[in-house]
């Protein structure tokens, strides 16, 4: 065994932090897998669930596209369009509300055994991701229904599923740790994800707004600060390929306060992560 | 004498106490209320909070392979020099420098599940007790058998009786195998038959040449199983050195009201040749104490006041109750066979007990003498002391709490 020497001292942190966190890797999937088998444990119909509640959500947001004729691309249905909007949507906010609420949820943890503290998000996340994956059999589905074959553009899907987890690890994290000390956080979260699925383009598509001469360009420029934007505009390029027009400056800004809201929640994260234990 | 595997230096906490507030967490509406109205103030004092030093510029080393036990009483800063060493806690001030893979056992079964299997729990529990899947999978069988669940491994958590559960949780952490073992008071949990076998694994562990960091109330554990033990009061180190001493000066430390006054006493019967002014505990060297300890040395001091001038044929004689006023034993220098024919000039009476065979408890006792044939002095339930556990046997056990009241020296044979 490697001798390894550890110096604690008044906000030190571990001088190792981002090694410490892979050698606790481990730690991080069996958490993942806790919250995976006890999530559907003595309900009837188990992991179903992780498909029944997007199914009904698609066909809702289907309901609204339709009633207020959102624009759909010549031969892609709506229900499809919809539907690669849906899947990420939900991805994001069951992994952003139980990111935030991770820390609380896990306070027996955090006052009696030592692991960086990061583990507990990237645990949440993690089963957010399985539940989106059993999620996507209701496209796969869809796409044989209606014989869709999605271009060489599926490839690029990944890339947007990493976008999902950055936007919703980012602003996550950041509500995670300030939910800590101020616990008015937790009335913040659950507005958060109703109030963004209206500003998101799940029922109506951002050819809605960026091509619409009504709206004026400050408001194009706010609907573009919503990072889920630039994830929902992206899956359904990959999905329905040149079909999709995509509004660079918009994708770009959505991009960018991703990545942004990343940095600061990780920056916040650590900066208050060795109080956790003294003020949850 | 080989590098310190831990070295503590100025450490200290501070917490700081806010006395208004009710509700355990801060809400964002407070925080920014008391900003807007420190606007308008001048003083940088902030309202209704006092600062409190858990712990307090303390330094010391611990070497590999020691065994060290940490006293004190509640409040003394011992689960918050855990919790630091842990990394759990930030500390305030000073520096902890650790050479070598460190576990603590702060809670037993921390982060268990009540919907998942006993076989499930292992393995959770394990990986946060910080234990690869392989180490816990090899030492899986040894697990389950100490913690006798086998026929349950597959039920939640949620349905095991108490003390499975708790059986199960301290023997995934009994099987950690870490260079140095943070342990707090986990023991106080269970029946005394499982409280004993933990007692014995903390041993065999302690015996692999391990450092250990071990925080009990319970003395004959700390004196069974450390080689050393450490004094907190206050969050300031007492003392540190052999267990031996350090819990003696603790027992001496702890409540000195051990000193009774029989002076002022009119209860009392007897023609006063002598009388009894006094009544204190003290080690063999005469130090005095706050407690007797089970098999350890006691010596009952009592200072006497002679009226008469010659004191001849004194004799003693001490009745110990226990709690329930039941006579436990009876001590007299008649008995012990040493006549003390000429006594002039005496001002203490001292009785020894070589080897305290009472359990911890508290005891009352009654003392009576006579000078020349006649009662001198007679005091009924002249006073109390109180008897902390202790390893009497020197193997670490002792038998279960309603297993009698005392203990007797034995030896067994097989022919």
């Amino acid at each position: 065994m490697v001798r390894q020497r550890v110096v604690i001292e008044p906000g030190s942190g571990s001088q190792h932090y981002w090694r410490d966190l892979w050698q606790y890797k481990g730690l991080l999937l069996f958490l993942a897998w806790r919250d995976v088998a006890v999530r559907y444990k003595q309900t009837s119909i188990g992991v179903l669930w992780a498909v029944v509640r997007p199914t009904l959500t698609i066909g809702a947001m289907w309901f609204i596209g339709w009633l207020f004729g959102s624009t759909v691309p010549e031969g892609t249905p709506r229900i499809l369009m919809v539907c690669a909007a849906t899947l990420p949507w939900q991805f994001f906010a069951t992994s952003f509300s139980e990111t935030a609420g991770s820390l609380i949820a896990n306070s027996n943890l955090l006052t009696k055994v030592y692991f960086p503290r990061l583990i507990l998000p990237f645990s949440t996340v993690l089963v957010s991701a399985i539940d989106f994956v059993v999620a996507f059999l209701i496209m796969v589905v869809l796409m044989v229904v209606y014989a869709y074959v999605p271009g060489p553009e599926v490839l690029l899907l990944p890339v947007f599923i990493l976008l999902t987890l950055v936007s919703s690890l980012g602003v996550g994290l950041l509500i995670a740790s300030l939910n800590v000390k101020y616990r008015d956080f937790r009335y913040v979260v659950p507005f958060v994800v109703q109030f963004g699925l209206y500003i998101t383009p799940v029922a109506f598509t951002s050819q809605d707004v960026f091509a619409n001469p009504s709206v004026p360009d400050v408001v194009k420029y706010l609907y573009a600060c919503n990072p889920m934007v630039a994830v929902i505009d992206g899956f359904r390029y990959c999905l329905f390929g040149a079909s999709q027009t995509i509004h660079w400056t918009g994708f770009a800004i959505s991009c960018g306060i991703s990545v942004l809201m990343l940095i600061v929640g990780i920056v916040h994260f650590r900066r208050t992560e060795r109080g956790f234990a003294d003020i949850i | 004498m080989s590098a310190p595997i831990i070295r503590v230096e100025g450490l200290g906490k501070q917490f700081i106490l806010h006395h208004k507030q009710r509700e355990r967490y801060t809400a964002l509406r407070d925080v920014l209320a008391e900003r807007a109205r420190s606007l308008f103030r001048s003083g940088g004092e902030k309202p209704g909070s006092t600062e409190f030093w858990a712990l307090k510029d303390l330094s010391f080393d611990i070497h590999p392979g020691d065994r060290v036990g940490i006293i004190g009483r509640n409040g003394a800063g011992k689960s918050t020099l855990l919790k630091i060493l842990s990394r759990i806690v930030d500390p305030t001030t000073g520096r902890v420098t650790i050479d070598g893979r460190l576990s603590s056992l702060l809670e037993v079964g921390t982060g268990f599940h009540p919907e998942l299997s006993g076989r499930e729990n292992i393995y959770l529990n394990g990986a946060i007790l910080g234990m690869s899947r392989k180490e816990i999978a090899s030492k899986f069988d040894e697990i389950v058998a100490f913690a006798e669940v086998e026929r349950f491994l597959d039920t939640p958590v949620k349905r095991y009786s108490s003390g499975m559960y708790v059986r199960l949780a301290f023997a995934v952490a009994a099987h950690l195998e870490p260079e140095i073992l943070v342990v707090d008071e986990v023991l106080a949990v269970g029946d005394s038959e499982f409280q004993r076998k933990c007692l014995g694994k903390m041993k065999e562990v302690a015996m692999g040449g391990r450092t250990i960091l071990f925080v009990s109330h319970n003395m004959a554990a700390i004196q069974n199983l450390c080689s050393t033990a450490i004094y907190l009061k206050h969050g300031q180190l007492v003392s540190q050195g052999a267990t031996g001493e350090v819990i003696s000066t603790y027992l001496q430390d702890t409540g000195a009201a051990a000193r009774v006054d029989l002076a002022s006493r009119t209860d009392r019967q007897g023609n006063g040749a002598i009388r009894f002014t006094g009544f204190y505990l003290s080690d063999d060297r005469g130090q005095e104490l706050a407690a007797a300890q089970s098999g350890s040395s006691v010596v009952f001091n009592f200072d006497i006041a002679a009226n008469a001038t010659s004191l001849r044929n004194l004799e003693v004689a001490m009745g110990i109750d226990d709690q329930y006023g039941q006579r436990i034993t009876h001590l007299s220098n008649e008995v012990s066979g040493q006549a003390f024919p000429t006594a002039d000039g005496t001002t203490r009476i001292r009785i020894r007990i070589p080897h305290c065979p009472l359990r911890n408890g508290n005891y009352t006792f009654t003392i009576f003498s006579k000078v020349n044939g006649e009662i001198a002095d007679y005091l009924l339930n002249a006073g109390g002391f109180h008897v902390e556990s202790g390893d009497f046997f020197g193997t670490g056990k002792t038998p279960a709490e309603d297993q009698g009241t005392f203990f007797v020296d034995h030896s067994f044979a097989i022919a």
